[in-house]
């Protein structure tokens, strides 16, 4: 299969030799599993049990609310001891609602539901069986996997891509799982081709997975609608529009989405759990995450609960072989430090890396001299020095006219940089800033709106009264307009 | 746990530095430096040491003055850079207060004036270069043969001395370099055949066996310095490349068209400052556009200037007075030559679907 080029991106250290021979262990029960109420993009689950109630293995917790949530379901069965503000596995150290659960160690199933007959059943119904199960993109992103699942019915598509690229270093979780169970994720590829109604997919895997690449190979031999795909191993491949770009020649517009050139991209280890949760019944309760560095004794790819405390897989791992210097989740490109160790595994979670001294990048800044590495490896086509000089002088415009909001945060400028200057820093600076001046501006048009009718309402000589359940509905509508 | 304040990532980077580029930089143009301490002795190796050294203390005065820490930028090996490009570029026989004077200019006047390392609008070492060539034509034009040290013609220790301190008259053979016979020579009316007579060697121009500066000398040496770099990914070819491709090829053309007045390409690639030019001033970062199309445009209109001001303007070698054009004209570069954002057409606005179906 041709392959197309993108422009930029970085040949980043893999360093994956740490656990990419490291086979998916089950780690033992933890004494204590805490489980956040977000743990993907959009509205938080809301809680579906009580203090002190008895669940079961796989029964749900807490409610999906509105098209873009995810409900949560038990990873195991135990009592519910606590539903409360834990720390969020996020930098910030800020609470999130989260439910704790103490397993009775009986790990009792619920009643799963019946498989689907995939015979029968349509595009819809399959998106609905993985939104039950509360399935999110598992690449990092947790975008609920079923709202991806329905882009069939508003996009005409031709092809899914399979994101087994893990261009993060580091990171095995996808390798594993490639090397591991490639009849159960080709099956949920089948399944997924189904819901999108698409005849081919590809399984794009970077360069640095032999292993992979072959197994896969084999397993879907005599499947006609699906391939496997070497990808060059150049960061970030794994960025689902430059993954389109570099498998198809396609590039999809800034402003818009794949789905409009009729390709999709999911995770690998999402097609995994959406065969789980359609041919099995099984809701998303675990996931298998990298938990490795040189700090780390005995770095590992754990097939854990969602809800474990980090603590326990580092005990598991033999515990820290030296004060780490950084301790991320996620990858070392895009991840985020941990605030403490008590965080939980969530359904987002690729990897936690414990990274010693020599790991961790110089934080010795320079000034810029101007050499551009920047700009030859940035994957967006930017002028990442000009947009940090930019937001140094708080000239958020600026920024924003030379395309900061097309930065897709990946690093590779910050990476490259010889003067080593903390580029992303600024740029996550600018589009916070944006953020709140686009709110600002949103609400200043609602005023404007309000007060406009206010006025003439006064003139028609009609309801004078602030608030009325049908004005209300008025505004909605104008606030949507 | 031993987290510092959140920062954003990536926490890995590449192993890069300012410093190490300006050491592999420095590594690069030893091989061509110790060419040119060989041929021109003892003169060229203290006038060598002092630049350098003097630059050095500016460096550091300079940081002082601004109170900047002066562990931090003075070891970043920026200023030993600038003077070193100084020192190769002066004439080999040039007494030391040419060198010191060219260091003040360089760091305090063209680097520190603007803000100190990556803001200078220009390259430091040309401007010098160029204050010097203006206001002492004499001494820096004063270019002799080369002469090995076991040479009999080559100058011993204590005369070295007194070439340094200015004072002595040591009877060397001047030697007009081979720009400035042809430039001389036309200028007089003599046609260029009969000035190239016995003086075309492409072989020595390429070796260094030719008079000039303290070390342009050696084309080979500066070319493997060059590549080098490039391989080491200190810097990109398109500066390089393009300037030397553009240069050939103007020379080319006016060679076709007039022979007799126009020198061939050979002539204006291994002979002046063409080749250190090429690959370790035009190429300085801070001074040079940072898309690769601005590189190469910066590339074609280097060579342009060159050619033009060898040809045309005063001085038989322009190189200096081009390099710092282009270095007024590399922010309009890099205005307009920047990259398409993905997603995008070139003119920024979100790529259309309309074609596809």
């Amino acid at each position: 299969m041709p392959l197309f080029r993108f422009r930029g991106g970085a040949k980043v250290a893999g360093r994956k030799d740490l656990t990419s021979d490291r086979g998916i262990v089950t780690p033992p029960l933890p004494p204590v599993l805490h489980i956040p109420l977000q743990q993907h993009v959009g509205n938080p689950a809301v809680p579906a049990v009580r203090v002190g109630e008895h669940v079961v293995k796989g029964q749900l917790i807490a409610d999906a609310k509105g098209t873009i949530s995810a409900p949560v379901h038990a990873p195991t069965s135990g009592h519910v001891t606590r539903i409360g503000a834990h720390t969020a596995p996020h930098p910030s150290g800020l609470p999130v609602m989260t439910l704790s659960l103490e397993p009775d160690g009986k790990e009792t199933w619920i009643r799963l539901p019946e498989p689907l007959d995939l015979q029968v059943a349509t595009g819809a119904q399959i998106a609905q069986r993985v939104a039950e199960a509360g399935v999110v993109g598992m690449g990092g992103a947790a975008f609920p996997a079923a709202v991806k699942l329905n882009q069939g019915q508003r996009y005409r598509l031709d092809l899914l891509i399979l994101n087994g690229a893990e261009c993060e270093p580091y990171l095995t979780c996808d390798d594993r799982l490639m090397r591991e169970r490639p009849e159960q994720l080709i099956a949920g590829i089948r399944i997924m081709m189904q819901a999108l109604a698409v005849e081919r997919a590809v399984i794009a895997v970077e360069d640095n997975k032999h292993i992979s690449f072959t197994i896969l190979r084999e397993a879907c031999a005599g499947d006609p609608g699906i391939d496997t795909v070497y990808v060059p191993a150049r960061y970030p491949m794994g960025s689902s529009k430059h993954l389109v770009k570099a498998v198809t020649g396609r590039e999809a517009p800034a402003t818009g989405l794949t789905a409009e050139m009729g390709v999709i991209v999911h995770n690998v280890a999402t097609a995994f759990a959406v065969y789980e949760a359609v041919a099995l019944g099984k809701p998303l309760i675990s996931r298998i995450v990298t938990v490795s560095g040189k700090a780390l004794r005995r770095p590992e790819n754990y097939d854990a609960l969602i809800g474990t405390p980090v603590s326990w897989l580092v005990q598991q791992s033999g515990g820290l072989a030296s004060e780490p210097r950084q301790v991320l989740m996620g990858g070392p490109m895009m991840g985020e430090p941990l605030p403490n160790l008590d965080v939980p595994i969530t359904k987002g979670t690729t990897g936690v890396l414990f990274l010693e001294g020599t790991e961790v990048a110089d934080k010795n800044v320079m000034p810029c001299i101007g050499c551009g590495s920047c700009v030859t490896v940035c994957p967006s086509g930017l002028l990442p020095l000009e947009m940090a000089k930019m937001l140094q002088h708080e000239d958020i415009d600026g920024a924003d006219r030379i395309g900061l909001r097309d930065c897709i945060s990946c690093g590779s400028c910050n990476y490259v940089c010889p003067s080593h200057i903390p580029l992303v820093q600024f740029f996550n600076y600018g589009k916070g800033r944006l953020r709140n001046q686009d709110q600002e501006k949103k609400q200043h048009e609602r005023i404007k709106i309000l007060t406009e009718q206010r006025r003439q309402r006064l003139e028609d000589g009609t309801a004078t009264a602030p608030s009325t359940p049908g004005m209300n509905e008025r505004n909605d509508g104008a606030s949507e307009r | 746990m031993s987290n510092t304040p959140p920062m954003s990532g990536p926490y890995m980077r590449k192993n890069k530095s300012v410093q190490r580029s300006m050491l592999l930089v420095m590594l690069a143009l030893s091989p061509a430096t110790a060419f040119g301490f060989l041929a021109y002795g003892w003169p060229a190796i203290l006038l060598f040491m002092v630049t350098l050294g003097s630059a050095l203390v500016f460096e550091v005065l300079c940081l002082l003055v601004a109170g900047r820490t002066v562990r931090h930028f003075a070891t970043d090996g920026s200023a030993l850079v600038t003077a070193w490009l100084l020192a190769v570029s002066l004439p080999p026989w040039a007494p030391w207060w040419i060198g010191v004077l060219g260091s003040a200019v360089a760091i305090v006047i063209a680097k520190h004036a603007y803000g100190g390392l990556g803001q200078n609008v220009f390259n430091p070492a040309m401007v010098a270069r160029v204050v010097l060539l203006i206001s002492f034509p004499l001494e820096m034009t004063y270019f002799v043969r080369p002469a090995p040290p076991w040479d009999a013609a080559a100058p011993g220790f204590i005369e070295s001395l007194g070439i340094f301190f200015g004072n002595a008259v040591f009877d060397a053979t001047s030697s007009a370099t081979v720009l400035n016979s042809i430039r001389t020579g036309l200028d007089q009316g003599t046609q260029l055949h009969a000035l190239l007579d016995g003086h075309y060697a492409p072989l020595d121009w390429i070796l260094g066996l030719h008079g000039g500066s303290m070390a342009e000398g050696s084309d080979i040496l500066l070319l493997l310095g060059g590549v080098f770099l490039i391989a080491n990914r200190v810097m990109r070819w398109h500066i390089p490349v393009s300037f030397l491709a553009a240069l050939a090829v103007i020379a080319t053309l006016f060679n076709l068209y007039d022979d007799t007045r126009h020198p061939d390409a050979l002539v204006h690639l291994f002979n002046g400052t063409t080749m250190l030019a090429a690959f370790f001033i035009a190429t300085d970062p801070v001074t040079s556009p940072m898309s690769p199309k601005g590189q190469i445009w910066f590339g074609i209109g280097l060579a342009a200037l060159v050619y033009a001001i060898r040809t045309w303007a005063a001085y038989p070698e322009g190189m200096s007075f081009a390099i710092l054009l282009m270095n007024a004209l590399t922010p309009l570069i890099d205005r307009h030559m920047k990259p398409r954002i993905f997603g995008r057409n070139t003119r920024g606005e979100s790529l259309n679907l309309v074609d596809r179906q």
